[in-house]
Order: structure tokens, then sequence, then C-alpha cells
């Protein structure tokens, strides 16, 4: 043969990493974590997974046609089935489903594609998402089921429940929800009640907020997966959870009665998730080595106060949010030095 | 001043880990690449001028006779390499990234393979001045054989003396594929010391070093035994692409890098790939010009291996002679997978940089790339320590000043970030674009600049003219109401028509080039 080769542009071998690829092993990653949800808080975890699910590909679906995108190609990148995921976890499992419905049609439609879709937008689809929806119905957003309830809704109640708003007869919503700990905490120290009087109120569990604990080490197990297969780096998850935990330290120090161990911190709430799955966003993180540190340290610290100090019980969107904010200086200040260059510090 | 700390190497940023694929061709010993009956020598195999030729169409030429000579200090001889006839000087499809033509010499090989009467052997080497000894390999046409084709005898000059502490020679072949050095090392480990021993001399270096990956086993064995009693040390360094780049090697070897925008001379050291050095040991020892080097053929060819072949061979014969094609051939590469280019066609000669020749299957389905993702990873892998997504994003918005400032420039477009890009997207590409628009745009400003000049060089010479014109005339009045005085001197008449002819010719000839200046 002695034709025309084709023609390209080096280099030749084909690329081993792929965004599809990328998208699927985060949500191989979920899967631990959404089982023990499940688990601990029932039915509704999946009902809200498979709402946002089929409300974020048809809102990608639909941007994509109107914005003159292959539709096919962007679709099966998985980027907005990881933005449902991550967005159903942080919803109270019990959430009526126009809620899911708006948060996450506000997630894929405002704050990815009216921003320029995949790789353009600033700020993390979901945790937009989430903010919307807990600063326009903040009682619904708080209402959370009881971990490891002794009667649990079936699957068909809670679907009643979500898509109708009625419960079995003789069942009250006070009965099957409780305050979450962090929740607890919050009214307990607001209530000027110790750490230690909270004690008995199931607020804690072995080493972190009842049940949460639990979900927190399945995220915790799939983030380390996805360091191992290189899918995350570990500066982000490394540096938001030393940066928490730091400041929880160094306040249990000046008074435990008031502040809550690192250990509570790192294993309750969204602080798992947002390590590994939220703030490891390439999209919306830095992306120097150096960078990431500081990123990822102003989160953990930033919600650690919005905890401590703040008007909500958790505080791993906003501080997403205002890092994500602070991307481009971080970024720009924390290039690396190049080869060869003297001054700029590696 | 010891650059070397003993027992330990270093290390460079990112890189990757390839499949090496360097059985498939290393197995087998070199070959030897039959005479084709069409030699092509591209007047440029290097970096730098075009060589100008010393040949017309029709001459007989013996083997090892220069054909074209060096048309400048950056630039290099093209020999003949065998004995034969010129037949055509055109400009012919050359392998060069462009794809595009370029003046070649074709020789029709007579088969007689006569060499020159006398070829130019040094006999000792140490006796002669450095710079005599660099102007002999100069003569020889060696470029640098690894793969940018830089005349070798600029990077022997050691500017002041002294300047140069360490010669480094290049044996880490750290592309996938490629053999040639490896197999050129098992083989003539000798001629190879040999020619670092010449560089030595040339350089009046302190000390030599051989960096080579640490997988190449025999080659290290081949090697050290080579070495031994010469003083010339050989380090493995851990087997990671591109750990053969220049800049890459001496940071390993030696902890320093080279200053951006600077050169291995600035820091000390001079790098050079070990087929230089073979091939420079043959030009000392035997007198014998560049005129072949090894070429790896490999990939799906029937039977991959190292081909001795005469500079100018078409591919066409190397493939035929590995046993063809094999499986399905899509892409024909010269270099390697992550920096070679592909070819047209096969009909390209082989010329002094050509390394390797990998017959690859078509490219996976192409898709369209995504959009940018910031991962990073491209930055976690670059060993210029860049930021490519930003010199991509800057590329892509074409905002070359910005790109500048992000140091596109030492990019020295290895491949790593493109391979590891999960939205696919052909960041080299880009980055080789973005180069040449900044290359155009700075020619365009020299060009403007120097037409600027050349306006205002015009004028102050048109005045100049002017002056000197009606100084003529008045001399000519002086010397008409002189000459009424003095009819008696002929002479003098005689000269100063002469003069007045010559002057009317200058005249003449610069408004002509003028007219050429101004069209
Ligand atoms: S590897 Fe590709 S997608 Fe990732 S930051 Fe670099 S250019 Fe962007
Ligand atoms: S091609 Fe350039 S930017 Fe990309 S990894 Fe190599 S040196 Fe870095």
């Amino acid at each position: 043969m002695s034709g025309v080769f084709i023609q390209e542009s080096s280099p030749h071998l084909m690329p081993g990493n792929s965004v599809e690829r990328m998208m699927r092993h985060v949500l191989y990653a979920l899967v631990p974590g959404y089982l023990v949800c499940v688990v601990i808080f029932g039915w509704g975890v999946i009902i809200n997974a498979v709402i946002a699910t089929v409300t974020a590909l048809g809102c990608e679906a639909l941007m994509l046609y109107w914005r003159k995108r292959p539709v096919g190609r962007f679709l099966s990148d998985h980027s907005a089935v990881v933005t449902a995921l991550l967005l159903a976890i942080c919803l109270p499992p019990l959430a009526p489903w126009w809620l899911t419905v708006l948060a996450t049609g506000f997630a894929i439609v405002v704050a990815k594609h009216l921003y320029g879709g995949l790789g353009y937008n600033p700020f993390n689809p979901a945790m937009i998402g989430y903010v919307v929806a807990i600063i326009s119905f903040p009682r619904e957003m708080t209402l959370w089921v009881m971990p490891l309830a002794e009667q649990p809704l079936s699957l068909l109640q809670s679907l009643q429940y979500q898509l109708g708003g009625s419960l079995p007869a003789g069942l009250s919503i006070d009965a099957i929800t409780a305050a979450t700990p962090l929740d607890a905490i919050k009214q307990a120290l607001g209530r000027s009640l110790t750490i230690h009087e909270l004690g008995g109120q199931r607020v804690f569990g072995l080493f972190g907020g009842n049940g949460w604990e639990w979900i927190s080490l399945a995220f915790l197990a799939g983030g380390v997966w996805l360091l191992i297969t290189r899918t995350i780096r570990w500066q982000i998850p490394v540096a938001m959870l030393g940066g928490m935990a730091l400041m929880a330290l160094l306040f249990q120090f000046i008074d435990a009665d008031q502040y809550p161990s690192p250990l509570f911190h790192l294993f309750t709430g969204g602080t798992m998730l947002g390590a590994f799955f939220i703030a490891t966003d390439p999209v919306t993180a830095s992306t120097t080595p150096r960078g990431r540190i500081i990123y990822g340290a102003g989160i953990g610290i930033i919600t650690w106060i919005i905890r401590t100090w703040g008007g909500y019980p958790d505080g791993v969107a906003f501080s997403v949010l205002l890092m994500n904010m602070a991307v481009p200086t971080i970024d720009y200040y924390t290039r690396p030095r190049v080869y060869g260059e003297k001054g700029r510090g590696e | 001043m010891s650059l070397l700390h003993p027992g330990t190497v270093g290390h460079f940023h990112g890189g990757l880990k390839l499949e090496r694929h360097k059985r498939e061709s290393c197995d087998r010993p070199i070959g030897t690449c039959p005479l084709a009956d069409e030699l092509t020598l591209p007047l440029q195999q290097h970096i730098g001028e075009p060589a100008e030729p010393l040949v017309r169409v029709g001459d007989q030429v013996r083997k090892g006779q220069m054909i074209a000579r060096a048309s400048d200090y950056v630039s290099a001889p093209v020999h003949a390499p065998t004995s034969g006839t010129v037949t055509r000087i055109e400009a012919l499809m050359v392998p060069h990234p462009s794809g595009l033509s370029a003046p070649c010499i074709v020789i029709e090989p007579d088969g007689e393979d006569r060499w020159i009467d006398e070829l130019p052997v040094v006999n000792d080497y140490r006796s002669l001045d450095p710079s005599a000894l660099r102007n002999r390999i100069r003569e020889a046409g060696i470029v640098g054989l690894g793969g940018a084709g830089f005349p070798s005898y600029i990077k022997l000059n050691p500017g002041r003396a002294g300047q140069i502490d360490t010669l480094i020679l290049n044996a880490a072949e750290c592309e996938p594929w490629i053999t040639c050095d490896d197999r050129l090392i098992r083989e003539r480990a000798g001629r190879i010391v040999a020619g670092a021993e010449i560089m030595i001399h040339a350089l009046q270096a302190r000390q030599c070093v051989i960096g080579i990956e640490d997988e190449m086993h025999e080659a290290i064995a081949a090697l050290r035994q080579a070495v031994e009693g010469t003083g010339i040390e050989v380090i493995p360094v851990p087997t990671r692409y591109p750990a053969g780049g220049e800049k890459q090697l001496i940071q390993v070897l030696t902890g320093l890098e080279v200053p951006v925008n600077g050169l291995p001379l600035d820091i000390g050291i001079t790098c050079h790939n070990v087929g230089t050095a073979a091939a420079i040991a043959d030009a000392v020892h035997e007198g014998r010009p560049l005129i072949s080097r090894i070429v790896t053929v490999t990939g799906q060819v029937g039977e991959p291996r190292n081909l001795d072949t005469l500079i100018g061979t078409p591919v066409r014969t190397l493939i035929e002679h590995c046993g063809g094609y094999a499986g399905t051939p899509g892409r024909l590469i010269m270099g390697g997978p992550m920096m070679g280019f592909t070819l047209r066609n096969d009909t390209v000669p082989v010329i002094k940089t050509t390394n390797c020749l990998l017959v690859m299957d078509p490219p996976a389905r192409h898709e369209t790339p995504m959009p940018c993702i910031r991962c990073g990873e491209c930055a976690t892998v670059c060993p210029a320590r860049l930021l490519p997504q930003q010199l991509y994003w800057y590329a892509h918005a074409k905002n070359f000043d910005r790109i500048q400032d992000y140091d596109l420039f030492e990019c020295i477009e290895c491949g790593c970030c493109a391979h590891v890009c999960p939205s696919h997207i052909p960041l080299v590409q880009y980055y080789r674009y973005a180069k040449t628009e900044i290359w155009n745009m700075e020619r365009e400003k020299e060009r403007a600049d120097l037409a600027r000049e050349r306006h205002e060089f015009r004028l102050e010479r048109l005045e100049r003219e002017k002056r000197e014109r009606e100084e003529r005339m008045r001399k000519k009045k002086e010397a008409l109401s002189k000459s009424n005085k003095g009819k008696d001197d002929p002479k003098k008449a005689a000269i100063e028509a002469a003069l007045k002819r010559v002057r009317e010719k200058q005249a003449r000839a610069a408004q002509g080039s003028d007219k050429e200046n101004d069209a």
C-alpha cells in the first residue's frame, strides 16, 4: 500500500481517559454512599434520585438542542447525571417532587447552560441548585427523615407523600422527621445546652453524627476509590478535611462544651460528600496544585465557620460557591514555576 | 564544580509511563537497507539555512562527495550517499510536518558504490586544534541525529574556554517503538565511546556522562563495557517519557534546569545524541561523511527491525525490506508516536534526522473534542511545568500576548498533555498553531521595520545623490574653465571622460536598483 495515509497531528497514541469515563467513575463511587443513605433514610432517597436524573437529562437535552450542540455526544458524557445525583443526595429524603425538579432544573438550565455549558460554568451547578432550594423553601429543605426509623415508610408510602403530599392515616410528619445532628447542635447551643448535655438526644453516633457517620464513611470509601483510580487528585479533599479539622480542633481546645470535635465535623452533614465529590468538580475548582490546596482548605474552613456561627446548619454548599468565586484569582497567583524559571516558588 | 551527585539521579516533573513496544524491533540485529533506484537528498535536512548545490544535473558523483555546501554558519553540507549520476535538482516532496516540497538533489546510483579518492581521515585528533576538529565535523555534514537536526559542530563550540563542564550523551530513547539508539549501542558501543572522546576534546569538557533509560539493560551493559578506562560514566535514569528530552535529561542527571530562553551552554552543559557521537567517530577516524543512519522500521510491518540506511532512500524501500505493510496500516509516522509526524505517502526519502518509521492503525473514530473541563491533568503531566489548559484557552481565543505570558515557547511539544486530556483536545496542535502565528506576526513586524528603514535610507540617498550631482556640476564648470586654461593635457581629459562615463553608469545602476527596491 503506497496510497495516501491519514494525516493527523501528534501525539498519535490513543488517549486513555475521557470525560465520559471520569463521570462514570464518579457515578460508581457514589453507589456505596447512596446505598447507605437508602438504608438509613428509606426509599425517598431513590425517589429523589430518579426525579432529579430524569429532570436533568430532560433539561440537558433541551438546552443542548436549543444551543445547537450535538445532543447525543454531550448527553453521553454523563455530566448531567452526576449533577443530578449530587444534588439529589443533598435534598431531604422526603422532599416534594416539585422541589427536586425545581432545584435540578435551575442547576442544569441556569447554572450550567446559561453560563456556556460543560466546562464554562464558574459555579458548581449542583450547589447552585441546592442553595436556590434552601433559600426559597427553607422549611421543606430542613425536614429530614429520622435516621433508622423503627417503622420506615414503604416505597409506595414514600411515593404517595413525595408526589401527592399525603401520609398514611395516623402518621404525622413530625413523627417521622427529626432535626439533623448539625441542626440539633445549633438549636441546643442556642438554648445554651452544652455538647455533653446533648449526648442523650440521639444526635451523636459512635464518632460522628448519628446515622450520618455511616453515610460519611461510605462516601469516604467512594472517594478513596476515586483517588486510587486517579479520577480526582488528593489536594482538594485532603485540604478541605484538614482545614475543617484544624478549625474544629483549635476551638475544641478552647471550649469543648461549645464546639464539637473534629471527628464529629468530618463525619456528619455533607463533609465527605463535599470533600470528594463536590469540591473536586474539576470545572469549578482551582486547577493548579497549590491552588487546589488553598481552594480545598478555604472550603473546609468556611464550612466550619458557617456551621458554627452562620445562619444555616450546614455550610458546604455556600463555601463551595464562595470559593468558586475565588478560583480565577487563586489560579492566577498559584501558577507553577515553569521549568528553568527562577523566582516563583514551585 | 561537580554537577553530579554520585549514585543519585533526580527526576523531572510530570511525564508519562507509556507502553514501550521496544521488543518488536529491538530483538533483531541491524540489517542493511538495499540500494534504491533513486536517492533524493533534500538540501535542508537540518535546522538552519539550506545547503547550496555544488553539482549540476548530469554530473557524475562519487560516494562521499560533497554535493551541496553549508551556506551559512547554521547550515550543513550534503554528501552523495553512493556513486551515480545527478538526474534532477528540483523541488520535491520532503518529509516535513507541513507536507510541502523543497529543493532536492536526486542521484541515480550506478551500483558501483565507488568512494571518493581520498577520505579526509584525521590520524591523531588529539594533536588537532579543537576548532579544526569542529571544522572536520562540519565538513562531514553531521547534525543531531536524535531528531531536531541542529548542526553538531555548533554545539561542540564551547564558547569561551572552560565554559563546558559536562558533555551529556543522550541514550534515553524515551519514545515508544523507537530502538535505533538501543540497537546501535548494543552493536557499536565502541564507536559511540570513540565519538564521545573526540567530542570531549573538541569541547575541552571536564567530564562526560551517558544518560540511558534503566530498562535498556543490554545497552547499558554494552556501554559499561565500552567506557571502561575512559572516565566516561554511564548513568541509568528512570524510564519515563520524555526522559530523553534534552532539558529533562539534564535535570535528571544534574539537578539543574536550563534557564528559560537559555541554552544548556549557560549552565555548562552540552547534550548530544549517541548516534551523533558514532557519526562523529566515523567522520574523524575514517573520514566518512554522514551518508547513512540507522532507522527503526516498526509497527504494522511484516518484520519490524532496524536498518542501516543510506540517506535519501525512499521510505517505501525500507518498508518493503521489512516485509511490507501488515495488518491495517492507516498512518505512516516518521519519528515516534508522541512527537513524530504523519507522512502522506511512502515516496519521501529518509533524511539525516529520520530515526523511525512507524506504521500504525487508522486512528479510532475521530470524535469532536469536548470542551476543556479544567481537570488539570495536563498540568500534572507537563514536564515543562506549564499550564496547558491556559495555553489552550488563550490559543483558542487567539490571545497571543497572554499565551506568551504563560510561557508558550517553553513548550517542548512532547504531547503528554494531549495524551491525558479527557476531553481529547488536540492541545499540541493548538500550541503549534499559536507559535506559527506569533512567528509570522514577528516576521511581519520585522519586514515592516525593514521597509521603514529602507524608506528612510532611500530618502537619505536621494538627498545625497542630489548633493553629489550639484557638486559634480560645480566641478564640471570648474574643470571646463580649467581645461580652457590647460588644453594641453589630453591624458587628464581622457581620464576625466572615463570617470564621467563610470559615474553616469553608476547613477543609472543606482536608479535601476532603486526601482527594484521600490518594487
Ligand atoms: S487535560 Fe484537557 S480537559 Fe483537562 S484541563 Fe487540560 S485541557 Fe482541560
Ligand atoms: S506538549 Fe507542551 S504543554 Fe503539553 S505537556 Fe508537553 S511541554 Fe507541556
